[in-house]
């Protein structure tokens, strides 16, 4: 068959061809290609990696300042509330104190009072035991003006006092 | 440089459009049977095999159409070595019809039937050395220009290329992806770590079979010529992968085909397994070749025979001649568009398997290691 028969020259030509062609693409085709090709997709690796990082930073930023905000208002909340149990605290302490300081007063007032009023007693006592002595004195210096009712009066006043006296004996 | 562009682009272009393909292959296939149908009509047969053999196999000149009585066919250089050791230069023209020139002329039967033979003295017929720029080292110079110009050109356009320029449109564009594809495909996965120091060789091998491949699909001059359907051509393109395989394969894996590791006695007393490795050094390149070479010579021809259904049909009548023509029209489209998808196929099949040779010749101890380590990670 002459199908299956390779020929000479066309063997001869073919390796010239072929071996020009392959000499030629190896030296300025595929390698200028294929070095391009292979930069660029590290350039376009290399700045996908940069883009993830920097989505990577924005990501965390945000979340930092999204914590911020949130403990600011964390802490707002919180100043609020103190503040707010600050002045009931402060406002039951003064009623407190205001309580206590009127109980206190109504207390010492009460005493005062008290104690004036005996002391008005006292005193009342006092005048009246001074006003009997006086009525007294002057019923006895009425009645005792001779000598013959002071006599008697003596003898009676002695007889009281030994009739007393039996009477303790007894 | 811009119109060359042009120009290149056009005729791929031809290549994927089977069906402006197919008329054009079709009125050229017409004209080039039209003398043998005159034959017919002078009670001869259409000799269907003679012409598609006359297609496939090689010729001293590219027969372009005929009209009529004048056949129009480009001359090529013949370039022969005499007996005496004489080289002998001169046009195919001279040898037209049986003509003699300078003592040589084109054999008409016999062992070296379509051959050019020199006539001795004693009436016998010698073979000469025969370097001839025939129609399929024609078709060859013209696709490796073509290959030439495309790659050439993108290249330059890369020359200058920063590591942050842009991705390129057009012809660099579709080259990039389609050298992309290749190198993901199958450099690089078959190769192994190696792959850069071949990876120019192998994409030069598949450009170079594809290139071709399709430039046989186009049926116009300059294009068309059976290059990669040449058994000679397939077996330079296996013997560079020989090559490639066996001048840079490791110790490890000239040990693998001399001392391979089987039991003891598969190789001590009688070598079985090294003389089975050892063929299959040769048996690799030769599939390779087989393969691309039967691929592409099949489809030139179921073609050709498809087309020549109308030619085949023309006498019997115009109704069948008619319906035949449509069935061989619409056949010859699928033809077209399968042998695109084989252009493309065996390109790829022949770059795959020389890488797949390639990778195994440099394989080491080491890389074995490091792969199955590798391919541990991967599967853990």
């Amino acid at each position: 068959m002459g199908l299956l028969q390779p020929e000479l020259g066309l063997l001869f030509w073919t390796s010239l061809a072929f071996g020009v062609v392959l000499f030629l693409l190896c030296k300025f085709g595929f390698p200028v290609i294929l070095r391009s090709v292979e930069e660029r997709r590290k350039f376009i690796d290399s700045s996908i990696d940069a883009a993830h990082e920097a989505e990577v930073r924005l990501e965390r930023v945000t979340l930092d300042s999204e914590a911020i905000v949130e403990k600011a208002e964390a802490e707002r909340q919180m100043i609020l509330r103190s503040a707010g149990e600050e002045r009931d605290r402060i406002v039951t302490e003064a009623r407190a104190k205001a309580e206590e300081e009127a109980r206190r007063i109504v207390a010492e007032a009460r005493e005062q009072a008290t104690e004036e009023r005996e002391q008005i007693l006292r005193d009342g006592r006092q005048q009246v035991a001074a006003l009997a002595v006086a009525l007294s004195e002057k019923l006895l210096r009425e009645e005792l003006r001779d000598r013959q009712s002071q006599t008697k009066l003596a003898d009676r006043l002695l007889d009281e006092i030994n009739s007393q006296t039996t009477n303790t004996e007894a | 440089m811009r119109f060359v562009i042009n120009i290149l682009v056009l005729l791929s272009l031809l290549a994927v459009e089977p069906v402006w393909a197919q008329t054009e292959e079709a009125v050229a296939q017409a004209e080039a049977v039209e003398e043998t149908i005159e034959a017919s009509e002078q009670g001869e047969e259409l000799d269907v095999k003679q012409v598609v053999l006359s297609h496939i196999a090689d010729s001293y000149e590219w027969h372009i159409c005929s009209v009529g009585e004048r056949h129009i066919s480009v001359p090529l250089p013949v370039i022969v070595r005499s007996q005496s050791g004489e080289w002998h230069c001169f046009s195919s023209s001279k040898l037209h019809h049986g003509h003699q020139y300078e003592g040589f002329h084109i054999a008409e039967e016999g062992a070296y039937a379509g051959k050019i033979v020199e006539q001795t003295a004693d009436g016998e017929q010698i073979r000469p050395l025969d370097f001839s720029i025939t129609k399929t080292v024609a078709g060859l110079f013209v696709n490796c220009a073509v290959l030439l110009l495309i790659v050439l050109c993108v290249a330059r356009r890369y020359r200058n290329d920063q590591h942050d320029s842009k991705a390129k449109g057009g012809l660099a564009g579709v080259l990039e992806m389609v050298i992309e594809s290749v190198m993901d495909g199958i450099i690089i996965p078959c190769v192994g770590p190696n792959y850069r120091k071949f990876a120019p060789y192998l994409l030069t091998a598949f450009f170079f079979i594809f290139v071709n491949n399709l430039m046989g699909l186009i049926p116009i001059f300059p294009a068309g010529a059976n290059v990669t359907g040449n058994i000679a051509v397939t077996l330079v393109l296996a013997m560079a992968t020989f090559f490639a395989v066996n001048i840079f394969g490791t110790k490890d894996y000239w040990k693998e085909i001399f001392w391979p590791e089987v039991p003891t006695w598969l190789k001590v007393p009688i070598p079985i397994m090294p003389a089975i490795e050892f063929i299959g050094l040769f048996t690799k390149p030769f599939s390779l070749m087989i393969r691309l070479f039967a691929n592409i010579l099949a489809g030139h021809a179921i073609i050709l025979i498809l087309t020549c259904i109308v030619f085949a049909t023309a006498k019997m009548g115009a109704a069948v001649n008619g319906a035949m023509s449509a069935v061989s029209v619409v056949l010859s489209i699928f033809m077209n568009c399968l042998e695109l998808l084989v252009a493309f196929l065996q390109a790829f099949v022949f770059t795959m398997l020389s890488a797949v040779f390639i990778g195994a010749a440099q394989h080491t101890e080491e890389h074995e290691h490091e792969t199955k380590q590798i391919e541990n990670n991967t599967n853990n």
